[in-house]
């Protein structure tokens, strides 16, 4: 089974992020990078299955030169290799234009399976992987915890909202977006980062893969959220501010 | 091009009203007129009940290979009706299932779903969560086609119903069953609960500000020393950390205990949706910008491994 797995890198989870001088993005100086979550899991998802099935594992992702931190993290957990299409203009692509560019590169690679994480922890647009498997022709299904391979195909176990599940039969090639949590997700071992230096990353930009920079939506701007609570910030150290609290917990709010 | 389609899924009619209540912040803004849609039988759907001004016109899509949800069966049926109406704006409410089949909708028709807005401002400017919750974004929808968006559980209030009438159009979509690809088995639950979150008078929640497993047993403490019952967010779960029946949020239980104290707990909608309910809550948070505190009653920006013992210590105290 040939695999291909979308990767994005997005900013730390704790970073600060402040917003830039234009007010369009933010501030990208002096920030860490990390592998999206649930790309995370789509990687580990892959690797098993390819574990059980044999294969070939192959991570993409666009975005500036950063990104090559984040693929070789992917190569060292275990992906044969990479395509990156590099491109610095990814702030000025809508969804529809990240995943033409990710459909290009995958197109004549000819995969029997792609997946994607469910959503990225910048924009959480939720919907890439989707847009993907309409620009391929191909069937997809969304929010998925287990991928079982079949004589026919997949059955994928699917996560619907409190607390159920499905589980859904579908024909390869297929398109999945992966949810955090179907499995343990696995460290690179020392032998891995060793090996990923050695391990094939293809370059290639938009142009090349003949994808034009149309927008359909354009982000105008961005902002802090406006609070519309107003919350009680209590002051003082650890032990100052647990005590009010346990006073304004007893006698104003009267839940203790 | 003319109105305003208003997407409504049956069975979730709360966040259909909301999404009609979007509708109805669009019609203000651009004067177009309202219509609303929806999979599923005409007599026992969304359209029975209603929210806000009747819109003047009901579709009721039926066919016997939309019975059970397909994406494949949806987004064939709803582009039909959408090239035979020609709307201006589409309008859905952003549960699972729209996420599963609006984005390749969307594509059909070379446009982009802005998806889980929060607010329609003018422009119209749709203003959706950037960063889980830490930003705000402006989107703007430009050219022609369509324009698609989803609206965020909760953003809008359900407007009270208005007197009107609504004519129930049926709309019956040409497909064959070489469409739908995918077969879907029946809904299921996880694993038996054994704890019932749902009816806790008192919840301690915790994070990933929490660190490592090793640590839960402070947090063990304090929701014990409160008497109360212990719950988290998904990736303390997703770690193992915690059994899955204690997750709280959109995939996980639903609480409203009197009091929701959360530990180094971000605040993303997800994890909202399933506590904002709550009577008062309390965060813990080393960062005082995270989104958690927008919707806290008391908040402590501190770190949790100073905050948590102590609190515990004062409970205690105040117990005696
Ligand atoms: C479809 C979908 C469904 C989902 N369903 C759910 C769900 O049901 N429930 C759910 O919870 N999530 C759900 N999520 C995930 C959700 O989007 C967030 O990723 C998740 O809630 C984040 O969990 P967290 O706040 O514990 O972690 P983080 O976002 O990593 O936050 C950790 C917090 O801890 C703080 N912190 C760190 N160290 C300390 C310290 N020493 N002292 C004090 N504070 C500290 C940080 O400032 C940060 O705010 C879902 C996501 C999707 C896309
Ligand atoms: N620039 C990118 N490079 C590679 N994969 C991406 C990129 N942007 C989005 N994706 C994939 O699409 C998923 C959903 O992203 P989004 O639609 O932005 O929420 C992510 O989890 C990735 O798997």
């Amino acid at each position: 089974m040939k695999i291909i797995v979308a990767i994005k890198q997005v900013p730390e989870r704790d970073a600060q992020v402040r917003i830039d001088a234009a007010g369009k993005w933010i501030d990208e100086s002096g920030l860490q990078w990390a592998l999206n979550e649930s790309d995370a899991y789509a990687l580990e998802e892959a690797l098993q299955l390819k574990e059980k099935n044999g294969g070939e594992v192959v991570v993409v992702s666009a975005g500036p030169e950063r990104v090559g931190t984040t693929i070789r993290e992917a190569l060292a957990k275990g992906a044969d290799r990479a395509i990156h299409i590099d491109c610095d203009d990814l702030g000025s692509r809508d969804a529809l234009g990240v995943a033409r560019l990710l459909a290009a590169a995958m197109k004549p690679e000819n995969p029997d399976l792609v997946l994607t994480g469910l959503q990225s922890e910048d924009l959480g647009l939720g919907q890439t992987g989707v847009i993907v498997a309409e620009l391929l022709g191909l069937p997809h299904a969304t929010l998925i915890l287990q991928v079982e391979k079949t004589e026919t195909g997949l059955k994928v176990k699917r996560e619907l909202e409190e607390g159920w599940f499905q589980s859904i039969e579908l024909p390869t090639p297929a398109v999945l977006t992966i949810q955090s949590g179907g499995n343990k997700l696995r460290y690179a071992t020392l032998m891995g980062i060793k090996k990923a230096k050695t391990k094939e990353v293809r370059r290639v930009t938009a142009s090349e893969l003949g994808v034009d920079g149309a927008q359909v939506v354009v982000l105008e701007r961005i902002a802090l959220p406006q609070k519309q609570k107003s919350t009680q910030m209590l002051p003082g150290n650890a032990k100052e501010a647990a005590a009010t609290l346990v006073e304004k917990l007893k006698f104003e709010a009267r839940v203790l | 091009m003319s109105g305003i389609l208003v997407i409504q899924e049956a069975g979730r009619n709360r966040i259909s009203f909301e999404a009609l209540a979007a509708g109805s912040a669009l019609v203000e803004l651009t004067g177009l007129s309202l219509e609303t849609a929806a999979i599923g039988d005409p007599n026992s759907n969304v359209f029975v009940e209603t929210s806000g001004t009747p819109p003047a016109v009901a579709h009721a899509i039926q066919h016997h290979l939309l019975e059970t949800y397909t994406s494949d069966g949806y987004v064939h049926a709803f582009e039909q009706l959408i090239r035979k109406l020609d709307p201006s704006y589409i309008v859905f409410p952003h549960t699972y299932q729209t996420r599963d089949y609006a984005p390749r909708l969307a594509t059909r028709f070379g446009q982009v779903l802005t998806s889980d807005v929060t607010a329609i401002e003018a422009g119209p400017a749709f203003v959706r969560q950037l960063f889980q919750g830490k930003m705000t974004g402006n989107y703007r929808h430009q050219g022609d086609g369509p324009c698609f968006i989803s609206i965020q559980a909760g953003a809008f209030r359900a407007n009270p119903p208005q007197e009107g009438k609504t004519t129930i159009l049926p709309f019956e979509p040409q497909m064959t069953d070489d469409v739908i690809r995918t077969s879907p088995g029946a809904p299921f639950r996880g694993a038996a609960q054994t704890v019932d979150l749902g009816s806790a008078q008192l919840i301690v929640a915790v994070g990933r500000g929490i660190k490592d497993a090793d640590n839960l047993p402070m947090v063990q403490e304090l929701a014990t020393a409160l008497g109360a019952e212990i719950a988290a967010s998904r990736p303390i779960c997703d770690n193992g950390w915690l059994p899955m029946e204690r997750q709280v949020g959109s995939s996980g239980q639903t609480v409203a205990p009197k009091l929701y104290l959360a530990v180094g707990i971000s605040g993303a909608i997800q994890h909202l949706v399933g506590m904002k309910g709550s009577q008062c809550i309390v965060a813990i948070n080393k960062d005082p910008e995270a989104p958690i505190f927008e919707v806290a009653d008391y908040g402590i920006a501190g770190d949790l491994f100073e905050v948590v013992p102590a609190l515990t210590e004062a409970i205690k105290a105040a117990g005696q």
